[in-house]
């Protein structure tokens, strides 16, 4: 029989297919756990059929599947899948929407929205496969994403 | 075929179609007597103009500023940070919010990338840019356009070199966009370490424009119709090694011109160092300080469109 290395979920959400070595980023960007009380469990370089990937459980808590869009960023794989008594109620595949609101930092060190200036970092995103985004600010096109996660 | 601009903000070229700058420099010839005080309407009378310059500049603070008074309208504004509040720390959306609140447009000059489109953000009134860091300088660019257009009678189909410090160069980034929208020849001449940046490249690729790259000048200038040379900016380098490198390696004189068409223009967005000898000024060649007249029609087109003070 097949060992499971996490145990599946009664209900809450299960993000699958999370490129792998990102899950703490994902993480990250969707606030959790400091925006949540539910307990996580983090699995990562788990072998499928595609090859390794990362998954994260959150118990309890049903993720707004077009607020996890944003992890697409990193993530563009991903599926959300809403667990209710232990069955997929809902699946959904992360689908990166057209801004990215306070996620990434600008690769430019002179860019207005790396000072002191009241504002979120903002990008344009210009195409999504492969991802190719745009300073809102300053226009400048990073290409190390996943490097520049605040 | 009439086009509102009233309340737009200028910030970036890469912001208009194609269609609306043509809109812009052909209101910007109707300026031209207006600009030469040969004729003289009140159009922006009772308006004020906000001239925040957090860097040094010449000819853009000047021409916004003539422009405006050519038009009836007011200025008040600063060209000297160190004596505002920002000295004391004071953000710049705190800076802007003021302008916004005493003025009916904002014309911005900052160092940071970016700071132009932050201020929009901020302000109601239309903003526009002057010049943001090694960012964007729409009035310069649309400028540069107005010049190709009124001396060559149009843009199309000329044979455009970009000479000098294209890595850093804000206009020379703007310019080459701009040019591509209107299908012309772009040659890209600098020093390997200078070279104008990828994005820009694929962007005038993606326009339908294949530019030329060469680091020799004599060899492209032989057929151009508009030399367009940019100073090598000390103040952009990360080090003052890299930039005792490669100034002084271009320098345009009359022995050079001899190779060049009889109806080539050089151009500079100025100001220059020792790129253009000063023997060149009194040539036909010499278009430059023509160039910078250019900025007074095109910065009331601008001032105009955008305040709703039509002529």
């Amino acid at each position: 029989m097949k060992e499971l290395k996490i145990q599946p979920i009664k209900n809450g959400t299960v993000i699958d297919h999370i490129t792998a070595g990102n899950a703490v980023k994902v993480l990250h960007i969707l606030g959790i756990p400091t925006s949540s009380s539910s307990t996580v469990s983090v699995a990562m370089n788990v072998n499928s059929k595609y090859g390794k990937k990362d998954i994260v459980k959150v118990e309890n808590r049903e993720l707004d599947p077009y607020e996890v869009d944003k992890i697409a960023l990193i993530a563009p794989k991903a599926t959300i899948n809403i667990i209710r008594d232990y069955e997929v109620a809902e699946k959904h595949r992360v689908k990166l929407p057209d801004e990215v609101i306070g996620i990434v930092r600008c690769s430019n060190p002179t860019c207005v929205s790396n000072s002191r200036e009241p504002v979120k970092s903002r990008f344009i995103v210009l195409k999504k496969d492969p991802i190719q985004i745009k300073c809102y600010y300053c226009e400048r096109e990073p290409e190390d994403i996943a490097e520049r996660i605040i | 075929m009439r086009m509102n601009f009233k309340g737009k903000d200028i910030i970036s070229i890469k912001d208009f179609s194609k269609k609306e700058i043509n809109y812009i420099l052909t209101y910007g010839k109707k300026m031209l007597p207006y600009a030469k005080g040969e004729k003289y309407k009140d159009i922006l009378k009772g308006k004020v103009l906000s001239t925040l310059f957090f860097e040094p500049s010449t000819r853009t603070r000047l021409s916004f500023e003539s422009a405006m008074n050519r038009l009836g309208g007011r200025v008040i504004g600063f060209a000297d940070p160190g004596a505002t509040s920002q000295k004391k720390g004071e953000s710049l959306a705190d800076t802007i919010r003021m302008a916004d609140s005493y003025s009916d447009v904002i014309a911005i000059r900052h160092p940071q990338e970016g700071a132009a489109r932050l201020a929009a953000e901020f302000a109601d009134v239309p903003v526009l840019n002057a010049g943001d860091g090694a960012g964007r300088h729409p009035t310069q660019c649309l400028l540069d356009l107005f010049t190709i257009l009124t001396e060559k009678k149009k843009i199309e189909k000329n044979k455009v070199i970009l000479l000098g410090d294209l890595k850093y160069g804000r206009t020379v980034h703007s310019l080459a966009y701009a040019l591509s929208l209107y299908d012309v020849d772009l040659t890209f001449v600098s020093p390997g370490t200078l070279k104008m940046p990828r994005e820009v490249i694929d962007e005038c690729k993606r326009l339908g424009v294949e530019p030329t790259q060469t680091s020799s000048l004599e060899k492209a200038i032989k057929d151009a119709d508009v030399l367009y040379v940019t100073r090598i900016q000390k103040e952009r380098f990360p080090d003052a090694e890299e930039y005792n490198r490669v100034v002084g390696v271009y320098k345009i004189d009359n022995d050079l011109l001899k190779n060049a068409r009889e109806d080539l223009i050089v151009m500079h967005p100025l100001p220059r160092v020792t790129e253009i000898d000063p023997g060149v000024d009194k040539t036909p060649y010499a278009l430059y300080f023509k160039q910078a007249f250019n900025g007074v029609p095109v910065r009331m087109a601008l001032l105009s469109l955008v305040t709703g003070g039509e002529l």
